[in-house]
């Protein structure tokens, strides 16, 4: 543990002696937790380019920034204008900026996962005290918190303001948490659909149009049914539909228990019924992801 | 350091590892084979990253079945293929990699310095390793490796893809890791001239079997190859032709091994049976008013072991085949 000390030298005396030996290592090994620890910061720091090329730092700042001018604006109008409420609801934000979201996560999760693939740094890892489930979780809960610190940026930002502008303080609080629950679902089920994807190539090209392809196809070919479901009159069917795209999903459960108003054709949300068939199948797909990269990692040994 | 008992290890369609029992001490231990003979299918089950099908290992007297955190976290390991982010500096990549192993953050960055200088690895470790060599690669390779003081570390193939001077660095190093750092070692390789000149003992492996386990003064003895290259002078138009003659006189025979490659006419190879060949061979060289070019030990190919095992044993047909 003890730093290299230069010898004591006389003033004027440029010469320094250093002991350049080797030198055992005694102090204390954390074990598998710390470990574990470890990887989840260095991954997170790596989500937003730290501790990487300043390349690599270009993107997901610019994202993150891209994500919180709205908000400002939003905000400045607000304080400008002594508007008696915010223009977008907090629930409303990350829907408005889903295109944002799913690049950000397109751009990290094979960041997060495929490069430790394709550079074969996988091994390292499991040579190392940490198991699988280890790597996994580290993995996992580093890009949540990354998708989180993304869009609840931009709610901080919205709630500040709000206060600064004298609106309603209760009204708003309530607002901010709903918004807060809602980002927290959001990205625990993008990190974990995109992670899925990511950790299946190790190119992280493929992974970065495999990702954007399954987010804006899935929430396109959603919104384009429930547009017909609801210029045919069958608007029954609206919600059911809204299930197969991980946006709409968000959206319906936010709209059933977080008095969101809904972004579906109509302003339709799910009932309360339907809500909770939301919620199993949002909490049912984030499971199903954490299972899926498990089963992966099993057969990436050395 | 390691002891296994009769561990075997069977895939669907091969047997990688058959019934293998060895004992290896500290020191410089190195494991011998060639490609897919089950070296890494060892090192796999001895990191308890992979269930031994039958029999039991046991590494630091740990039991790898149960142990492997353990194991894992006094143990370093090399792996044989690429394994480095390009766009992370060296200094970036194994500060992470000693936190993985356990090290707290200061005592981290602390080790990693005073790691990398000790592989070589100077004002370049702030760099990406993109940018590296393929030697500078290696080091930092083994640097990650080393960074927590482990007890023992597992080097896969440390010198593939380097040049002779490389190769001779990392053979160099390695010898340190034990003598200078106090680190046992299980070095593999299918070079066994490598392995011949840095480890104290080494372990032959093929096809999955022990062939062979002893210390290295065994098989230098049985196994050293002298190559001889002399200038020609006036009084000797031929003067490879004259020490061939002249150890002829003094009852030495020439080996018959070269044939066929370019150069060969001029290299004399012989078996050194000790010191005293090569103080024979400077005698000669300097009676005749030569010029010594080189004395060299040769490096040998896996297979001669094989060859020659086969031939002093009196083994199976299989078995050379096998090696070849």
């Amino acid at each position: 543990m003890a730093v290299e000390q230069p010898m004591p030298t006389t003033p004027g005396d440029q010469t320094r002696i250093h002991n350049i030996g080797y030198r055992n290592y005694d102090g204390p090994r954390l074990g598998r937790s710390y470990a574990t620890r470890s990887l989840y910061s260095q991954s997170l720091r790596g989500a937003y380019g730290l501790g990487r090329s300043v390349k690599s730092k270009v993107l997901p700042m610019l994202l993150f920034v891209v994500m919180c001018v709205p908000a400002a604006i939003m905000v400045a109008v607000a304080v400008a204008t002594k508007a008696k409420d915010l223009p977008v609801d907090y629930t409303r934000y990350a829907i408005i900026m889903q295109a944002v979201i799913s690049l950000y996560v397109a751009s990290q999760a094979p960041q997060s996962v495929s490069r430790d693939l394709r550079f074969k740094t996988v091994p390292l890892y499991f040579s190392r005290p940490i198991e699988t489930a280890d790597y996994v979780r580290a993995k996992f809960a580093a890009l949540a918190s990354a998708m989180f610190i993304l869009t609840a940026a931009p709610l901080i930002v919205l709630y500040v303001g709000a206060l600064l502008a004298k609106l309603d303080f209760a009204d708003q609080t309530k607002g901010f948490g709903q918004g807060l629950v809602s980002v927290a679902l959001l990205s625990l089920l993008f990190a974990g659909i995109g992670l899925v994807i990511a950790s299946v190539t190790p190119r992280r090209g493929f992974g970065i149009a495999a990702v954007i392809a399954v987010m804006t196809i899935s929430y396109g070919a959603v919104s384009t049914l429930q547009a017909i479901a609801d210029s045919q009159g069958s608007t029954s069917a609206i919600p059911w539909i809204g299930l197969f795209s991980p946006v709409t999903l968000i959206d319906g459960v936010q709209s059933a228990f977080l008095g969101a108003s809904s972004a579906f054709p109509g302003e339709v949300g799910p009932s309360n019924g339907e809500g909770v068939v939301y919620v199993l199948v949002v909490l049912g797909l984030i499971a199903a992801c954490y299972g899926l990269l498990m089963r992966r990692y099993r057969k990436v040994g050395l | 350091m390691i002891a296994t008992e009769s561990l075997s290890k069977r895939f669907p369609r091969v047997t990688a590892l058959d019934r293998l029992s060895v004992d290896v001490g500290p020191g410089v231990t190195g494991l011998v084979g060639a490609n897919g003979a089950g070296k890494s299918t060892l090192i796999k089950i001895l990191l308890g990253l992979s269930p031994a099908s039958e029999g039991r290992a046991e590494v630091l007297g740990l039991d790898v079945a149960t142990k492997g955190a353990a194991i894992r976290e006094r143990v370093g390991y090399m792996p044989e293929h690429d394994c480095l982010p390009p766009d992370v500096s060296a200094t970036e990549f194994v500060v992470h990699m000693a936190r993985m192993s356990g090290l707290p953050p200061t005592a981290a960055r602390e080790r990693t310095a005073d790691t990398l200088r000790h592989v070589g690895l100077y004002e370049e470790r702030y760099r990406p390793i993109g940018g590296y060599s393929t030697g500078m690669k290696q080091r930092v390779k083994l640097a990650q490796a080393l960074v927590h003081d482990p007890q023992l570390v597992f080097l896969d193939e440390p010198t593939n893809g380097l040049d002779p001077v490389g190769r001779d660095e990392m053979l160099g190093l390695i010898r340190r890791i034990h003598t200078d750092f106090g680190i046992s070692v299980l070095v593999t390789s299918h070079l066994l001239g490598e392995l011949e000149r840095t480890c104290d003992h080494v372990v032959v492996i093929d096809g999955g079997k022990l062939l062979r386990s002893s210390s290295t003064t065994d098989f230098t003895q049985t196994t050293t190859t002298l190559a001889i290259e002399v200038t020609d002078t006036d009084a000797h138009p031929d003067g490879t032709r004259a020490v061939r003659e002249a150890l002829h006189a003094r009852g030495v025979e020439v080996l018959d091994g070269t044939n066929g490659l370019p150069g060969a006419g001029h290299i004399l190879l012989l078996t050194a049976q000790g010191d005293e060949t090569y103080d024979l061979v400077r005698d000669i060289v300097a009676d005749l008013g030569l010029g010594l070019v080189r004395m060299e030990q040769r490096r040998h190919h896996i297979s001669e072991v094989f060859h020659s095992d086969a031939e002093a044993q009196d083994m199976t047909k299989e078995a050379a085949v096998h090696g070849s």
